[in-house]
């Protein structure tokens, strides 16, 4: 195996440890979150986003490492975001946590992954058909929140990590 | 904090600890691959399914845009989600919160215990999760964690899509039944 591979496979392990520990792969957790009862993968996302967005712009801004940002393509993130939505619902894993869920037991993910497997196939046929149409609307390209606004990046940290914070108070207030 | 089920760690330590974990991914990548590589699991389907199908099909894939354009082989992403597998079995396997199930208690409370049943539902919403995961560009990981860190406009938009309509399709999927 490449180094790109190990390195990979150990992130992944680290990862997978997490996700476990944290409680977070179970069917339950993220329907229970969609159902707004348990908001235990919630509050595990966004204490990932609030250290991690720290210390990423940081390393950023000292040139350390790149940022990789996702292309504002309205079409596709409006349709893709609201498709996303509705199937995880229904399939109760993403595509992250149906790997963990399988290596905690919980072998019914199988059916998830296949469906999942079967829907990239799917996409990959499809694709140039939705590349002529919802993808071809409006795309504003790699652009990051900051620029998109016009404000600094460091602003938008504050202000959204406060706003994390104060979520997680209201969690624990109403014992979600 | 309230205390997870069955002994796990708090959720926002566990959170906190991967958001670290994030950091120290992005740095190691950038510094021994040459280039940064962000969290993400999604875009390893499109590389697993294009191997499968290549195996069937190889000149299909071979001239298929989408395989050509996210290059069907298996990566440093491809590695972390194997590792995600790895490390979930690990972790279950020595706090004994490993447990085979073939149905989730809120499935089972709402549709009963067939298999059947929950195999076909599930397969659908993986397939329509996955077509919008990809043209979305990413998933809860590689949007939800990876995109929101680095500030991405389109993330902030997708994740709260990607909840907003998850919740209205739970309520109304699982009946929205008060607790």
């Amino acid at each position: 195996m490449s180094t790109g591979q190990w390195l990979g496979l150990l992130t992944g392990i680290l990862f997978g440890f997490l996700l476990q520990k944290g409680r977070v792969l179970r069917f339950d957790k993220q329907v229970g979150a969609m159902l707004l009862k348990d908001m235990t993968i919630l509050k595990f996302m966004l204490s990932a986003i609030l250290v991690g967005m720290a210390g990423i712009n940081l390393l950023s801004d000292m040139e350390i490492i790149k940022l990789s940002l996702k292309p504002m393509n309205v079409g596709a993130v409006l349709f893709g975001g609201a498709l996303f939505g509705a199937g995880w619902a229904v399939m109760g894993f993403c595509p992250g946590t149906s790997i963990g869920a399988l290596g905690e037991g919980r072998w019914h993910a199988v059916f998830a992954i296949l469906g999942m497997a079967a829907g990239t196939a799917l996409y990959a046929e499809i694709y140039p058909i939705f590349k002529a149409t919802v993808l071809a609307w409006k795309d504003f390209g790699k652009i990051g929140l900051p620029e998109a606004i016009g404000v600094s990046r460091w602003l938008i940290v504050l202000l959204f990590g406060g706003g994390i914070a104060a979520l997680f108070f209201w969690f624990e207030k109403k014992g979600l | 904090m309230r205390r997870t089920d069955d002994n796990g760690w708090s959720p926002y330590l566990a959170g906190a600890l991967a958001g670290l974990l994030a950091i120290a991914s992005a740095y190691a990548a950038t510094q021994w691959l040459g280039k940064t590589s962000y969290l993400g699991a999604s875009t390893t389907f499109v590389r697993a399914a294009g191997l499968l199908e290549r195996t069937i099909d190889a000149e299909h894939v071979a001239s298929t845009e989408y395989f050509e354009k996210t290059k069907v082989r298996v990566d440093w992403q491809f590695m972390l989600v194997v590792g995600i597998f790895a490390g979930a079995l690990v972790s279950s396997a020595a706090d004994r919160s490993f447990k085979l199930e073939s149905v989730p208690p809120i499935w089972e409370e709402r549709f009963g215990t067939s298999i059947g049943k929950r195999a076909a539902w599930a397969f659908v919403g993986g397939v329509v999760a996955m077509v919008g995961a990809r043209m979305a560009g990413g998933c809860p990981s590689g949007h939800g964690l990876s995109g929101m860190m680095q500030l991405s406009a389109s993330s902030f938009v997708a994740l709260a899509l990607f909840f907003g309509v998850g919740v209205l399709t739970a309520h109304f999927f699982y009946g929205g039944r008060k607790s």
